[in-house]
């Protein structure tokens, strides 16, 4: 574990811009949603008989701003990509230069033995959230990985293989993900599993002991023996 | 108790940060943001894809049909005429901050050197839809009616009316030369349709449905967007406030 800290102040500055920066991006998701709300696979797709999704239309309470319209949530979603993307980025290098990564995150083969996985989900389904000298369990250090190295990164490149500004210099990209429109579908795919892990997340803070959860990752206190090591 | 009261508080908070966020984005600091990013995206884009070309795609993938949007059938006594003539008499004028100012007949754009390209369309609205489209490239009127060097960017006029404001567009240099720039007047080997700009629009490859103007009758050269419509660079920027930079 790096310095007496529970989170490193790198993590801590990234965990809150990107907490803000997700809430806006995903919520005006939701109104750019709203002005097509049909998802297709392949390069093209404009036919809702075709569509392999029908998206419920999004009420203004869930959606930025608080009224359809395209325009503006555009605006804040554009705006809001360029601090969530640069800050992943600066995550990426801070945890790979402070060990974060290859201490805390990192699997190690063991761990992905079936009895162990099968032990660590059932004490999740216990509740109970003491584990070994580790700072995450199994099942934190795969969920974060995920939310690392796949989820958050992913909904920046499928935002990008989405413009067409970027498509000159991304053609590859927009191919390796199958087409623009499957591009379009994996970023709305992707944008309802970090929600999922957004849920299952506060509720395991929740569950685990908010206010030392909450604190450790706002001034970065270890709480020591005095509360159970945990969750989040 | 407790609990509905945490619950009423919780509401309370999301629905200020929600009204928060609709009063800080109509403010000037708000908008001058979001006009910085658009513009920081343009310049990435362009730093990024240095002049190349989108994908062009093979015949096989060429959409079924190619969905009109917008105006799909405009609605003045004029265009009727002129459609009910087959677009005959259509005249390109080309003007503004040029030396030699043209009027161009649907055979003087056949006549240039043809360009086509097979090509996805996205809209803003996130559809997109393959096409063949044909025609000659923007830069080679521009050449022709000789750009004066204090022309900046490139407006398109438009034939139709769409609630009440006429419809028009415009675009910068980079993208006014760039190859696949062009003026289309075909639509999948056949004449353009009603429906998708008949008879010449453009195509701007890199940016969204919106900047690619239709029903096109004029192309003027100017030095800045300021008196141009209400100043924004197009109908749906002036309008609505959609970004003038469209290709992201």
């Amino acid at each position: 574990m790096t310095g007496r800290k529970r989170h490193a102040f790198s993590t801590r500055l990234w965990h809150w811009i990107n907490l803000v920066c997700v809430v806006i991006l995903f919520m005006s998701g939701l109104n750019i949603s709203n002005a097509h709300p049909y998802l297709y696979w392949g390069d093209y797709g404009f036919r809702p008989a075709e569509a392999w999704l029908s998206v419920p239309r999004f009420p203004g309470w869930a959606t930025i701003p608080d009224f359809y319209s395209l325009a503006q949530a555009r605006d804040w979603h554009v705006l809001f990509a360029w601090p969530m993307a640069l800050i992943l980025l600066f995550i990426w290098v801070a945890m790979l230069a402070n060990g974060h990564f290859w201490q805390d995150i990192r699997t190690r083969r063991r761990e992905w033995q079936v009895s162990e996985v099968v032990r660590d989900i059932k004490a999740h389904l216990r509740l109970d959230f003491h584990h070994g000298a580790g700072k995450y369990n199994f099942l934190q250090k795969l969920t974060y990985g995920l939310v690392f190295g796949i989820i958050l990164p992913g909904m920046v490149f499928t935002g990008m293989a989405m413009s067409p500004g970027l498509e000159p210099s991304f053609t590859w990209a927009i191919e390796l993900m199958g087409g623009r429109q499957s591009a379009r579908s994996l970023h709305f795919i992707l944008a309802w599993t970090l929600f999922a892990f957004f849920v299952v997340h506060v509720l395991l803070v929740i569950l685990s002991g908010p206010v030392w959860q909450l604190r450790a990752m706002i001034t970065g206190r270890n709480p020591k023996a005095a509360t159970p090591a945990g969750e989040a | 108790m407790a609990n509905v009261k945490r619950r009423g508080f919780l509401a309370a908070m999301g629905a200020s940060f929600l009204a928060g966020c609709t009063k800080i984005g109509q403010t000037e600091a708000g908008q001058a943001a979001f006009d910085a990013s658009e513009s920081w995206h343009r310049i990435v884009h362009r730093f990024l894809g240095n002049g190349r070309l989108v994908k062009e795609y093979d015949a096989s993938a060429i959409s079924p049909t190619f969905r009109g949007n917008g105006t799909i059938d405009p609605d003045n006594a004029a265009y009727r005429a002129a459609a009910a003539a087959g677009f005959a008499d259509w005249r390109l004028e080309v003007a503004g901050l040029v030396e030699r100012p043209l009027s161009l007949s649907m055979d003087d754009i056949r006549a240039l050197p043809q360009r086509s390209q097979i090509t996805r369309h996205d809209c803003v609205e996130g559809w997109s839809a393959i096409g063949q489209w044909t025609g000659p490239q923007l830069s080679l009127i521009l050449d022709e009616a000789r750009l004066a060097p204090e022309a900046r960017f490139i407006v398109f006029r438009c034939a139709d009316n769409l609630n009440g404001d006429d419809y028009y567009e415009s675009c910068d240099l980079d993208d006014a030369y760039h190859p696949q720039t062009i003026v289309a007047h075909q639509l999948n080997e056949e004449p353009l349709p009603i429906k998708n700009g008949a008879p010449l629009r453009m195509r701007i490859e890199r940016q969204l449905g919106y900047k690619h103007a239709k029903y096109l009758t004029a192309i003027e050269a100017v030095a800045s967007l300021d008196d141009i419509g209400k100043g924004k660079g197009g109908y749906w920027e002036d309008r609505s406030g959609y970004h003038w930079y469209a290709g992201i």
